[in-house]
């Protein structure tokens, strides 16, 4: 039997690839699929996952739940707690295709639902928080299902196997997204399976992440002090939840939660013009427990754009392009020359420096 | 004449090796690895597109030139040889470097020269064009890094944290500005008549390569940075 996160470590890097149209114009799936797989020898073929945006328009409204599940038992547990919570306007099995690289599945169904009104004034939450916490509690209440994407007009698509594979498995060519992002996995402490692929998510929010986070266990019993449950044992999830506490709880802009998790060193801060330095001291000092430490290059994904962030040291390498109104994103160059031969303005991010890019410069959004 | 299209890394490496001549030039390079590693003879290899990590890795007497930009770690523990590369190159460019000479137009990422080292006759050298990223030099045992700052004369070219753990070899750095905020086991010095003589050398096979103005990069001020035997390196990693 194969052993889960968490019930074996195995010592032994990744691949992210992203881009969104800064116009909002809808950019075909197989686009970020070509992109990570020149990428291949970052991956190991136990995990690879996307994460697309704008890809349901005509359910834009409603949110989108995929769903892992072991067995049948497992997904008539879920949907009967769906139907107590949610109106579930559609339903049906994510569409796939058999590929001889990807074996094991679960059953992976896709649910668009909206909170029932009257479970959602008796909870006198507002609905996203409702939504999490409905999440949470399938995730950790109901064996054998696993939410692995529940926002509006987006979705993850990820499984055991080269991205490469993963993409041809889920038939990404069939959705158009106006961002996508891209992981290919090289476990370093834990086994693939299906609910540990990148990219993670909550929400909206969605992180692919390259790198092995040493700060792990300090963050962790940190964000459960706020109801998150982070029972994948993988250190790439407590990063999503940061992002939707910082963000969405405490409504952070993405610039500061920047400065949270890849702080500048205190020798930095003392050198900045005084208002910033109290600022940083601050932030660092509200937030101690969310510094994240150790190597990581992560690309998240969020409702209407992207942002990249390099730890401070810099322990991952990362190069963003452009040409016209997309923004590529990649660990390597060759997998945005893959796609864009002629992609301009390449640069690499410092450590510490966030790269977001948001549709409509973030108006419409 | 290799067309690189749709080869993977083991393919178009078999074909490097297979070629008898001394020229080998490869077109359509997208993110394949190891490039001239395990050639054995000396073989001068022209690359156009964007090579992949680790480009002359172990690298033994060939010239490899890129007309594009380098990813990560080329010339990782290379002997000798060159690799010219007419863009910018990746982190940790001549990563445990040691011999030969690595030669960048452009600017180069972080880590740059990590680790290099070098053993009487065999002596690294890396000179990068532009700017170099932070930790230039870090537990720098060995070998000759020479930052130009073409284009940012206006500031100091090299990045903070530079020489961290440094306990060997030289860096120079062409600035106005004396570099400033060092790790305790780095000193920073003026540069003497036989550092001049050391840094003429490697500007003029710059300028010669890229077409730059030697005589204005000679007639310029340099600090180097050297490290503190004094002073000598006791911590794992730096302060946070």
């Amino acid at each position: 039997m194969l052993l889960k996160e968490g019930t074996v470590r195995i010592p032994s890097g990744c691949a992210i690839s992203g881009l969104i149209s800064r116009d909002g114009r809808r950019i075909n799936g197989s686009e970020i699929v070509k992109s990570i797989s020149y990428m291949h020898e970052r991956s190991n073929g136990l995990g690879g996952g996307f994460a697309g945006y704008g890809i349901y328009p005509e359910y834009k409204d409603l949110y989108a739940f995929h769903v892992f599940y072991e067995d049948n038992s497992s997904r008539e547990e879920t949907e009967r707690f769906l139907d107590r919570h949610f109106d579930v306007v559609n339903l049906s099995r994510i569409p796939t295709r058999k590929h001889k690289n990807i074996t094991d599945e679960p059953l992976i169904w896709r649910y668009f639902v909206t909170p029932l009104p009257t479970k959602l004034a008796a909870s006198q939450l507002d609905e996203k928080e409702f939504v999490v916490k409905c999440v949470i509690r399938i995730n950790t209440r109901i064996d054998g299902a696993y939410v692995f994407s529940s926002g509006k007009n987006m979705g993850v698509f990820k499984a055991v196997g080269y991205p490469e594979d993963v993409g041809d498995f889920y038939r990404l060519e069939e959705y158009d997204g106006y961002s996508w992002t891209a992981h290919g996995r090289y476990p370093t402490n834990t086994p693939g399976w299906w609910g540990g692929a990148h990219p993670f998510a909550l929400l909206d929010y969605t992180i692919v992440h390259n790198g092995e986070i040493s700060s792990y266990d300090a963050n962790k019993r940190f964000i459960e002090m706020f109801g998150y449950k982070c029972n994948l044992l993988t250190d790439t999830e407590v990063i999503t939840y940061i992002f939707d506490y910082l963000n969405r709880k405490q409504h952070l802009p993405l610039e500061d939660i920047a400065s949270v998790v890849a702080a500048p060193f205190w020798n930095e801060i003392e050198d900045m013009p005084a208002e910033q330095r109290e600022k940083m001291k601050l932030l660092r000092g509200m937030f101690a427990s969310l510094l994240i430490t150790g190597p990581f290059s992560i690309i998240l994904g969020f409702e209407g754009g992207l942002m990249a962030l390099n730890d401070r040291l810099k322990l991952r390498s990362m190069v963003v392009g452009e040409k016209d109104d997309v923004v590529y994103i990649a660990s390597e160059e060759a997998a945005i020359r893959a796609i864009c031969p002629d992609a301009e303005n390449l640069w690499s991010p410092k450590g510490g420096e966030p790269v977001i890019v948001k549709v409509n410069g973030g108006v419409d959004f | 004449m290799i067309d690189a299209t749709s080869l993977d890394l083991f393919e178009l490496n078999r074909k490097i090796k297979s070629v008898k001549g001394r020229k080998i030039v490869i077109n359509n390079v997208l993110g394949q690895r190891f490039i001239g590693s395990g050639v054995e003879d000396k073989k001068s290899i022209e690359i156009y597109g964007t090579p992949g990590n680790a480009l002359g890795a172990y690298l033994n007497n060939c010239d490899i030139t890129v007309y594009g930009n380098a990813q990560d770690a080329i010339g990782d523990t290379m002997n000798s040889g060159s690799i010219t590369v007419y863009g910018n190159s990746g982190d940790a460019t001549g990563y445990a470097m040691r011999g030969g000479l690595i030669m960048i137009k452009g600017s180069i990422g972080y880590r740059g020269g990590i680790h290099m080292k070098e053993y009487r006759e065999h002596k690294p050298v890396i000179t990068v064009g532009g700017c170099a990223g932070n930790f230039l030099g870090e537990y720098q045992a060995g070998g000759i890094i020479l930052v130009l700052g073409i284009g940012s004369e206006d500031k100091v070219p090299i990045g903070h944290y530079c020489g961290t753990g440094m306990h060997g070899g030289v860096i120079y750095v062409r600035s106005r500005f004396r570099p400033k905020h060092f790790p305790p086991q780095v000193l920073v010095e003026e540069c003497d008549e036989q550092d001049a003589k050391v840094i003429e050398k490697y500007v003029r096979l710059y300028a010669e390569r890229f077409n730059a103005d030697a005589e204005r990069l000679i007639n310029s001020e340099y600090y180097k940075l050297v490290p503190n035997a004094k002073n000598p390196y006791k911590q794992l990693y730096t302060n946070n």
